[in-house]
């Protein structure tokens, strides 16, 4: 018995496949989790998604998901997830990107991506070369800051409120009655980055042996 | 500027020319009207705003505007634990909230690994069944409402009460269920639940459900609202990313149960009804026929499900019960621990997607090896399907746009997240 998540068409010769058709599109291209992660060159995307959609069979785009990732050069992670209907596979095709270098829009391929694209501008502040209606779609008219990035903060910098004595809705900076309360669930022993108390005076005589993380635990 | 100033003039002046020769102007110029539907519209289903262009009473230009009930979920679901962010789902869409639930627990068991006891996969697909009955019911009664008739959503409700009481014994709570979870279901239902929900689908919900579809389904007035409004073509249905019964309504035999089984509905007889001529009658018709089958696949897991844990027994996933943690310091650590820090999820990340009633639902999730989701990206059903508004509407008259609104089933729960 294994985890009981949808059960689709199995992955093997996916890559090869996808390798023969690319080229040197392609960046890597991996199995994990018995899911398919193609990693594509920014530049060559809608190629890459033109090839995807007419040879192989993947009809449908179903998702844009941005990922941001802020240690790294170029930050943010563009997730497009794909779905034959013909062959009952999925596959999902990355591009990295930052906030200048725009990436190629899909929407000459498949309408759906106008507001897939919006949101991952809107949440983001990814560019999209070629969305003609690069608005922002969820967010209030008029809202500065791309939320989702890893250093906006959860509670934002403005909130609003009706006005009694104006008659009319008005934004106010963030004030917090309290202080906003950052748990550290992390065990002290296998997450904590700070040294315990009491640790420092014996450098020499290490604790009890790190514990396994939960990725290198084995089933 | 001065130029076109000029222009204007001297059109402003011819204007007068003829009106002083006493006659009427040879071509009359209407400009397009803009109206705003919403955001606060009975007939919206929500917080949605509508700007549509007309000329006189055809729709020529449909912008939606959402994410009036926009929350952030996304982003406060980072900063919960696995186990945490659960309930968050139960309010994306509030019609189908165990559908939403079930996206969610299975991805995070793809990423553990964890293996789920088969009495927790029939309960979950039970009470999945049940949401998507109690989801068409609201949405069929509300559909017929838009168009004109009141009786049936009067009746449809009397179903949707019904299933309401079935979640309230089972979890506690009528709406927000919070009960599934990673690695099975939270706690065991009672067997007369089981027994009494076999009754409801063996005579009140056939004689309510079929009492009210019968006033509407060959209901003249009904096919004139509804036949060949908003018509979708199977090309135009995959490039605009349909899911759910938009794209079977457009002739596609799609289900994710289907051809992607999830929990034990490989185990489960089941047809898919597809629509002929992807129009809003076909939509109806689809659900219809969908809450038929969804009492099939529940009498099927009455009779099949068999005894035994509701969860997963990995103590480093699921918390043990209360009597275990009475007799045992283990359990108690394991309690302890689940409830303050939560478990770890491996680093990787899935896209795993589910038939919900409103199309595939599906999360996206980043796990960088924590105890939090590094990333949870909700793929909602109404997104794309109301993002297709445009040229659906496009030709309709106004009074079309509630039965094309219906007929999308949209939920801004989900859609703006």
């Amino acid at each position: 018995m294994t985890a009981p998540f949808p059960k689709y068409a199995s992955n093997e010769g996916v890559i090869e496949a996808v390798q023969a058709a690319l080229g040197d599109m392609l960046v890597t291209a991996c199995e994990a989790v018995s899911e398919v992660r193609l990693d594509v060159r920014r530049e060559a995307l809608v190629e890459v998604m033109r090839i995807l959609r007419d040879k192989l069979q993947y009809q449908q785009l179903m998702e844009i998901a941005g990922v941001d990732y802020p240690e790294r050069e170029e930050r943010f992670e563009v997730v497009y997830c794909l779905l034959s209907l013909t062959k009952n596979h999925r596959i999902r095709v990355h591009v990295s990107t930052d906030e200048a270098r725009p990436v190629p829009s899909v929407t000459g391929l498949w309408p759906v991506a106008g507001w897939l694209e919006r949101e991952v501008y809107d949440m983001y502040g990814v560019l999209f070369e070629g969305n003609s209606d690069l608005r922002r779609i969820l967010t209030d008219y008029g809202f500065r800051g791309h939320p989702q990035r890893k250093d906006f903060p959860l509670t934002g910098y403005v909130e609003l409120r009706y006005s009694e004595t104006q008659k009319r809705v008005v934004y106010e900076p963030v004030k917090l009655a309290q202080d906003f309360r950052t748990f550290d669930f992390m065990s002290p022993w296998e997450g904590a980055e700070y040294v315990l108390p009491g640790d420092e005076k014996a450098p020499e005589a290490p604790g009890a042996p790190t514990p396994l993380k939960a990725d290198e635990v084995k089933r | 500027m001065a130029e076109q100033d000029q222009l204007m003039d001297a059109a402003a002046l011819e204007r007068l020319q003829v009106a002083d020769e006493g006659q009427a102007p040879s071509e009359t110029e209407i400009a397009n009207y803009t109206i705003n539907f919403g955001p606060q519209h009975p007939a919206a289903h929500g917080v949605l705003r509508l700007v549509m262009e007309l000329d006189g009473e055809i729709v020529e230009r449909v912008d939606p505007h959402i994410g009036l009930l926009h929350r952030g979920t996304e982003k406060l679901i980072e900063y919960k634990t696995y186990l945490q962010a659960l309930p968050y789902f139960d309010r994306l869409d509030y019609c189908s909230p165990l559908n939403m639930e079930h996206s969610y627990v299975l991805a995070v068991e793809k990423l553990l690994g964890l293996e789920v006891p088969l009495r927790a996969q029939y309960l979950r697909v039970l009470f999945a069944e049940l949401s998507r009955i109690s989801n068409h019911m609201l949405n069929l009664g509300s559909h017929v409402m838009d168009v004109g008739a009141m009786t049936p959503n009067l009746w449809l409700f009397e179903i949707r009460e019904d299933t309401y009481g079935f979640f309230e014994r089972a979890s506690g709570a009528r709406m927000h269920a919070a009960w599934f979870r990673p690695g099975g279901v939270h706690q065991d239902v009672p067997l007369k639940l089981l027994t009494d929900i076999a009754d409801w689908l063996d005579t009140r919900l056939p004689q309510l459900f079929e009492d009210a579809i019968s006033l509407v389904a060959d209901n003249r007035i009904f096919k004139q609202r509804n036949v060949d409004i908003g018509t979708v073509s199977r090309d135009d249905a995959i490039a605009w990313g349909f899911s759910g019964p938009m794209i079977r309504a457009a002739g596609l035999p799609w289900d994710l149960r289907k051809s992607q089984p999830y929990d034990v509905y490989d185990r489960m007889e089941f047809d898919i009804p597809v629509g002929t001529r992807g129009d809003c009658y076909d939509r109806f018709m689809v659900r219809v026929e969908e809450v038929r089958q969804s009492a099939r696949i529940m009498k099927q897991c009455l009779a099949q499900m068999p005894d035994g844990p509701i969860a997963s027994t990995d103590r480093k996933a699921v918390p043990p019960k209360r009597g275990e943690m009475k007799r045992s310091m283990e359990a108690l650590i394991h309690h302890f621990k689940l409830y303050t820090e939560g478990f770890h999820v491996p680093a990787g990340e899935v896209y795993v997607a589910t038939e919900a009633p409103k199309g595939e639902f599906g999360v996206y999730l980043v796990s960088d090896g924590s105890n939090k989701p590094y990333r949870c990206k909700i793929r909602p059903t109404a997104f794309s399907h109301l993002q297709a508004m445009d040229f659906m509407m496009k030709g309709h008259m106004l009074a079309d746009t509630t039965a094309v609104l219906s007929a999308i089933d949209v939920v801004f729960g989900e859609c703006d997240r």
